[in-house]
């Protein structure tokens, strides 16, 4: 079943002048269709202005449509009735890390979820407790959000997302801002929300590397879905990526740079054990 | 391999900075007390292209901001060609012309009703004629390769990667001698990212200005530096060329770092038996010593 399905969802951003009138209208997402089996863990890459912002905050209500309809988990996202549960199935998690957490201790932060959907307070510890060993932050519980590291932080605001039981979370370039080892956290931990709670992940991203382990990849562009298919399928298709803006993990840009200069190798290369291998091959 | 502090203050005509002994204590007095910084020793040549890489809270903005004399060193003292920043009556705002400081995303920085006012506004504060501003202004948007049909429009129609230049070309506007960015490419697509790095490479090559670019990109650190300093816990831990520097991959995994993807992958083929140099840092260089150990070149 779909966790969110949109059926040719349109949305533009119309900009007025002092009068009001209409100087520009720029059309951020064009008749998107697509759907979002639950489980999954989903990558979407797209250059900037592509619409991949805009469409994640229609998963989960930030925004609705103005022509088309977006399911999340069942429900309309144009139902007002139905938006708090909207955003208790789909929680977000944004770039800036210092953006996103309000408390003075980390636990009592990942509670503020929960405390406002009116969760029993024993419950919410327990919540709390849960969501803090998902993304290995438990014994940062009684620190101050503003001594953690950048990856440590984004933690903590998936943390937050997670106490409030989301069957899906939508990450939009989370690991921006970080050095390479927030990266491998936050990442690390999204996975393991997917892996071992099920959790549906979308996870949208300029780093390459970080989508070879997905489901199923998204590609945007101008507002529409310009490629999907599985890692292997998209970054095999080296120039159609750069012709997006895009590009390709470093491994998997070397595989077709030696295949060009007339190695025997696959497209698609995704992992350094798979590229060791093959080009071990090649040795007569 | 600790960065050695000989060699300073030697008046070489081609060092352009140099940082001599410097500490800086944060919060002084305070409960929040603590050593940002500390005997940061380096020596930085005119025309060098240098990437400061280390992880989040590990020194490099506070050292950048001292560069240009924003934050003041608790100890130690900085040359700028020659002359103390620290003596009485240094011309700080001198200084800051020559010393360009390009923020994290720069583009929020961005306030003007056009482009070009936005980019007149640093070299306008140094008290040019508003003619020489434009002038200066125009010069700086051709620089970073900012579309002259454009210069009217208010900067906040634009996009991210082209907010950015406009950002860059404000600082470039004050004729800097250095310019110091810290992380210009967080959040830009891919080719954005390649575009503002080239574009920052051929600011060194053709006008010759002494580039800081503080990131957290090892492959694009290994594509486009000559030298990279690695900072930790507020001191410098090494201080090499891309090749000799990520041969420390594993301790720089130790600090929260990493070395580009094609460091792992050609240590992965040598651990595999293929006879092949493992300091290759870029995609190129792989390449062609994966043929050469093939017996491939020429082909």
């Amino acid at each position: 079943m779909d966790i969110i399905k949109t059926e040719d969802v349109l949305y533009e951003y119309i900009r007025r002048d002092d009068e009001g009138e209409v100087t520009g209208i720029t059309t951020a997402l064009d008749h998107i269709s697509l759907g979002i089996k639950k489980g999954d863990f989903i990558a979407i890459l797209g250059q900037n202005g592509s619409g991949k912002s805009t469409l994640a905050k229609h998963f989960n209500a930030i925004l609705t449509p103005e022509e088309g309809t977006v399911w999340v988990d069942g429900m309309d996202t144009n139902d007002v009735d139905k938006i708090w549960d909207i955003r208790q199935s789909a929680g977000m998690v944004f770039q800036n890390p210092d953006n996103q957490i309000i408390g003075q201790v980390v636990e009592e932060d990942v509670g503020f979820g929960p405390e406002n959907m009116g969760v029993p307070t024993e419950e919410i510890w327990t919540r709390v407790e849960e969501s803090l060993k998902a993304v290995g932050m438990y014994e940062y519980r009684k620190h101050s959000p503003n001594k953690l590291s950048g990856g440590q932080k984004q933690r903590v605001s998936i943390a937050g997302v997670l106490a409030m039981k989301p069957k899906c979370i939508v990450l939009d370039e989370p690991t921006a801002m970080l050095d390479p080892q927030g990266r491998r956290e936050v990442i690390e931990a999204a996975r393991e929300l997917n892996k071992k709670e099920g959790v549906t992940v979308i996870l949208i991203t300029h780093y390459m590397e970080e989508v070879v382990n997905a489901d199923k990849v998204f590609v945007m562009d101008s507002g529409k879905i310009a490629m999907k298919g599985t890692p292997k399928q998209i970054f095999s298709l080296v120039d159609d990526l750069k012709a997006l803006r895009l590009d390709v993990p470093q491994v998997t840009l070397l595989a077709y740079e030696l295949k060009k200069k007339g190695l025997d190798l696959p497209d698609g290369i995704l992992t350094v054990d798979e590229f060791v291998n093959l080009v071990s091959q090649q040795r007569g | 391999m600790t960065a050695s502090c000989q060699g300073e203050a030697k008046g070489e005509e081609s060092v352009s900075i140099i940082i001599d002994h410097v500490n800086y204590i944060f919060g002084k007095g305070t409960e929040m007390e603590h050593k940002a910084l500390r005997d940061i020793c380096l020596s930085i040549p005119d025309g060098q292209f240098i990437g400061i890489i280390g992880h989040t809270g590990s020194g490099k903005s506070t050292l950048m901001q001292h560069l240009n004399g924003l934050l003041k060193a608790s100890e130690g003292t900085i040359y700028y060609n020659g002359e103390d920043i620290y003596e009485k009556g240094y011309d700080l705002k001198k200084l800051r012309s020559k010393v360009g400081l390009v923020f994290q995303y720069p583009e929020h920085q961005l306030f003007a009703e056009t482009v070009l006012a936005d980019v007149c506004y640093g070299p306008r504060n140094q008290g040019l004629d508003k003619k020489e501003c434009e002038l200066r202004a125009y010069d700086a948007l051709k620089k970073v390769g900012f579309p002259e049909d454009y210069i009217y429009s208010s900067p906040f129609d634009l996009s991210g990667g082209q907010k950015r230049r406009v950002a860059i070309a404000g600082v470039l506007a004050m004729k800097p001698e250095v310019l110091i960015l810290d992380e210009p490419t967080a959040g830009l697509d891919p080719k954005g990212r390649d575009e503002i790095l080239g574009l920052i490479k051929e600011l060194q090559k053709k006008e010759n200005i002494t580039i800081l670019l503080v990131s957290h990109s090892m492959e694009d650190v290994a594509e486009y530096v000559d030298r990279i300093v690695v900072m930790n816990k507020g001191e410098i831990l090494l201080d090499n060329t891309p090749k000799k520097v990520f041969s420390h991959y594993k301790e720089l995994e130790a600090i929260g770092l990493s070395a580009p993807q094609v460091t792992y992958i050609m240590h992965a083929l040598r651990e595999n038996g293929m006879n092949v140099s493992e300091d290759a840092t870029t995609i190129s260089e792989a390449a062609e010593e994966i043929l050469r150990a093939l017996g491939r070149t020429g082909s």
